[in-house]
């Protein structure tokens, strides 16, 4: 995929997104860190776009969740906390979009899972990735996806808003 | 075999014999408790190989301690003497700090007593003051006429300036030497190492080079006052080597001893918090070090004394500050020497070393059968060291009962390879026999 | 950061500004109404202080308890200690438990590293005798960044007591590796009997320095230290190097006034001076927490018995060359 590919995706998801929570009301962004950061602010920019906000309109709010405190495996890999976690509003009764780069082994979003019910309790928790690239460890399934990617476990995938690459993991 | 009556004869064969007159190629042959012949080509029943090896007078050691009694957890007699015969030694002085004190006859009778069983020849000191606690005399007189030739409260110094002067005119009386552990209390108490650098970067209490200097600077004004022998325990500060080497060019009868980690190690050990480098006097810096080496090598420091001073683990476990001082050496301190002053660039010979480890200490301590020149006649009392062997200190304490030792995993040369005391060949091949 | 934390001399800038970076995420965790992640369930810290030290050891408390940790508290006034029990005796009887890490106190300098070499838990020093106190440093460290952004270049003078005080010898490791200057401020028998050791300058005048000060650090005047004739007496400690509040007047506006605490009001530091806007003292001990939740996380969690990259390199997948080859082996 390429910036355009990229874009389109996003297009499609934020009409995705629309469509099943038929408009904006109660929705909140919630990019995972770091890379779906950057993906969940182009995601709430479009659904704004399609939706003709006005600028004194009150935007789509966009969070930040960073999970390394949340996580299963820490001890097994290093996980350090990337940036401070940033909920701008209370997600009690809110539909929340959770948005990462990559689905893989789902470890990830389980702990975002735990992480914001540390933060309230939304009505619904939705995911939209980019790359789902299977392999999925946990029974989570993603509810938007820019596009599906077999790969095998030892590639590396980097999604980053000017495409998307693969890698191989680098053995030691 | 022979059939001939009388004692076994014994050949240290193939060594260089080296003492106080020089160094020759030659065979000793033993006799009894007696050197009966020195030569080339000599043969005996019994023969101790010293090809390669040097042949020396035994060393004496003018500061031991022997634990005994009081503290047998950490060594008795019979396990320094044995230390003390592995690492070359034929007689030990040892050092009035046990419980009771060595501060009478009674106690005095009781450590020669165990020293009659052990390997090597055991001679003590006495206490300058009734349970060192510097206060009152002790009775040096009925000390003296059991053989005890040097007094001191060692472990700690004698703080009262008045009754120090008395303690050496009394001592001056009897012939007898004051050897004194130089430490003020004033400036040293609470401390557990040398204040500098290193005392400020690890945050414990240091004591200045001065606690031990002011106590070096009244000593050698009240010999001169007295007129009394005075020998200085451990010196471990260039201040201190200065003191003694100016009152010795003043013709007063001063001695004194270092101690071989005073010449090896600096207060930077410490940085482990490892207690094992605890000791009184504290390491000091690379200065001081150097200071204690060249005054040995110019002769100011008339001996090297181990302070042996056995602790078991966990003592030397306790918090750095709490831990008691002191460090294992009977068994390093030929090798520590030769490696440290000989190989270390100070000019001294082995035969310097020897000097300072043997003879030089046998005259400060009064042992006229130790320190003795190699010749027919003499005291049976020997060391063979093959100065070529290199060797890696281990952690095991060797023979003593503790395992304080500050040098583990130091290479150093020369090893003892036979003791012989009395005529007895008390080790053999770096091996007790009893 | 990874072992144990004994020293701040044993970290590298790029570890003690890694403690700081996350201890930002700790304050957003403590600001939560529910202040508790699970990042180090399962884990035991224990605290091991044989000296009393109530507000550290509920600090560290308070930190493990928010991290989802267990902990156990080991007070030596009710313990085997007071029966003559060795240290070294003691830390093997509570690993036997099963524990991951202890907190030492004690007031011998030096024991918490004696304790790291006879046990496999990560040992934190929580202070030991007048050498470290690595986690005040930290937080105050952390205290300074937060109001100026970096202590890249900044003037900070340590007054007082620096010849007993662990803390000023942490604070000076933590300042000058994080490139702020520091100046000692005390009479010649209140500092070290060597300065060698660190970067610093030293004054013996308050008044001469004051005005250059970015950050003015007063330590605690032990009152035990008149008997000892270090100080003729706390009048004339204060009169030349108490805050006092013609002095605070001196420094500038955006200076941060610092103590570790407890005070000694009116003695290093006038009542009113404690209480003025730019006086940061009980945001320290706040930040303490958020500090000492960054230490356990980063001694107790990631990189410590991390596996090589095989089974899962990243559950998003994303992760970057870089994080695969940072990956600590075992």
């Amino acid at each position: 995929m390429d910036a355009e590919d990229i874009h389109r995706a996003v297009r499609r998801m934020a009409h995705e997104v629309l469509e099943r929570n038929h408009g904006v009301d109660e929705l909140v962004v919630v990019g995972l860190q770091t890379g779906g950061v950057e993906l969940a602010r182009a995601l709430a920019a479009v659904i704004e776009e399609i939706e003709e906000f006005a600028p004194e309109d009150p935007p789509v709010p966009v969070g930040t969740l960073d999970v390394a405190l949340y996580r299963d495996d820490i001890g097994i890999r290093p996980v350090l906390p990337e940036e401070v976690t940033e909920i701008p509003v209370d997600l009690d009764g809110r539909t929340v979009v959770l948005v990462d780069d990559v689905l893989f082994t789902g470890r990830t979003i389980r702990a975002a899972l735990d992480a914001m019910c540390d933060y309230g309790r939304p009505r619904a928790v939705q995911l939209a990735v980019m790359i789902d690239r299977g392999h999925r460890e946990l029974p989570i399934r993603p509810d938007y996806v820019g596009k599906n990617l077999p790969t095998r476990r030892d590639e590396l995938v980097d999604v980053t808003m000017a495409g998307v690459q693969l890698g191989e993991l680098q053995k030691q | 075999m022979s059939a001939t009556n009388g004692p076994v004869r014994t050949v240290l064969k193939g060594g260089t014999v080296l003492d106080a007159t020089g160094e020759r190629r030659a065979d000793v042959l033993l006799e009894g408790d007696r050197i009966l012949a020195v030569d080339e080509g000599l043969d005996a029943p019994v023969v101790l190989d010293a090809s390669g090896c040097l042949v020396a007078p035994g060393l004496v050691d003018l500061h031991t301690h022997l634990r005994q009694p009081g503290r047998e957890d950490a060594e008795t007699v019979e396990s320094g003497s044995r230390a003390a015969a592995l690492g070359g030694y034929t007689a030990v002085l040892a050092m009035p700090n046990t419980t009771p004190a060595i501060d009478c006859a009674a106690v005095v009778r009781e450590v020669l007593e165990l020293g009659r069983a052990s390997l090597v020849d055991v001679h003590t000191s006495g206490a300058i003051t009734v349970g060192r606690a510097g206060e009152q005399l002790a009775p040096m007189a009925e000390m003296a006429a059991l053989g005890v030739r040097i007094f001191t409260d060692d472990g700690t110094g004698v703080q009262d300036d008045r009754l120090m002067r008395r303690a050496f005119e009394y001592a001056s009386g009897l012939g007898v030497t004051l050897a004194q552990h130089c430490e003020v209390s004033a400036l040293s108490e609470g401390t557990c190492m040398h204040e500098g650098e290193w005392s400020a970067r690890l945050g414990l209490p240091g004591q200045p080079a001065e606690a031990e200097e002011l106590m070096v600077m009244r000593d050698i004004a009240l010999a001169r006052l007295t007129g009394a022998r005075a020998h200085f325990l451990h010196l471990s500060t260039a201040g201190s080597v200065a003191m003694v080497a100016a009152a010795k060019a003043g013709g007063l009868p001063v001695t004194a001893e270092a101690a071989p980690h005073h010449f090896t190690l600096t207060d930077a050990c410490c940085a482990s918090y490892d207690a094992t480098f605890k000791v009184h006097p504290p390491l000091r810096g690379d200065a001081d070090v150097a200071a204690v080496a060249a005054g040995l090598a110019e002769g100011t420091i008339d001996a090297i004394a181990t302070d042996h001073a056995p602790h078991p683990p966990e003592d030397k476990e306790r918090p750095f500050d709490q831990a008691p001082p002191g460090m294992l050496g009977l068994e390093y301190a030929l090798a520590l020497a030769l490696t440290q002053l000989v190989d270390g660039g100070t000019g001294m010979t082995e035969a310097d070393v020897l000097a300072r480890l043997s003879w030089q200490p046998a005259a400060i301590a009064g042992m006229e059968r130790h320190g003795r020149p190699v010749a027919a006649g003499e005291p049976a009392n020997l060391c063979v060291v093959d100065p070529s062997v290199r060797w890696t200190i281990d952690a095991s304490g060797g023979a003593s009962l503790s395992r304080n030792v500050p040098y583990v995993g130091r290479t150093v040369r020369g090893k003892v390879r036979h003791t012989v005391v009395d005529g007895e060949a008390v080790v053999v091949d770096g091996e007790a026999q009893r | 950061m990874k072992g144990h934390l004994l020293a701040i001399s044993d970290l590298t800038r790029a570890e003690l500004e890694e403690v700081l970076d996350v201890t930002d995420t700790m304050v957003e965790v403590s600001g939560r109404s529910i202040p508790k992640v699970p990042a180090l369930r399962g884990r035991t810290v224990v605290s091991l202080f044989y000296e009393d030290s109530t507000r550290t050891r509920l600090s560290f408390d308070t930190a493990a308890k928010r991290l989802s940790a267990d902990t156990m508290s080991f007070a030596v006034s009710s313990s085997s200690v007071n029966k003559g029990e060795s240290v070294r005796d003691t830390i093997e009887t509570i690993e036997a438990m099963g524990i991951d890490a202890v907190v030492v106190r004690h007031c011998s300098s030096g024991v918490p590293a004696q304790i790291a070499a006879w046990t496999n838990a990560v040992v934190v020093n929580a202070g030991d005798g007048w050498h470290q106190h690595p986690t005040q440093a930290l937080l105050d460290a952390y205290t300074i960044r937060s109001h100026t952004g970096s202590l890249d270049g900044l003037r900070i003078g340590i007054v007082g007591d620096v010849k007993h005080s662990r803390v000023a010898r942490s604070d000076i490791e933590a300042f000058t590796a994080l490139g702020a200057h520091v100046t000692l401020v005390a009479p010649p028998t209140l500092l070290p009997p060597s300065v060698a050791p660190w970067q610093v300058d030293v004054s013996h005048s308050l008044d001469d320095v004051l005005g250059e000060l970015d950050v003015c650090y007063l330590l605690r005047m032990q009152r035990e230290r008149m008997s000892e004739a270090l100080v003729p007496s706390l009048r004339e400690y204060t009169a030349l190097f108490g805050l006092t509040s013609a002095r605070a007047d001196r420094l500038g506006k955006d200076a941060l006034i610092m103590h570790p605490g407890p005070m000694n009001r009116g003695v290093e530091i006038a009542g009113e001076v404690a209480d003025r806007p730019n006086a940061v003292i009980t945001e320290q001990v706040a930040n303490g927490v958020a500090v000492r939740m960054a230490v356990l996380f980063l001694l107790l969690g990631p990189g410590r018995h991390a596996l090589p990259p095989t089974g899962d390199p990243s559950s998003a997948g994303a992760a970057s060359a870089d994080d695969t080859t940072t990956e600590e082996r075992p």
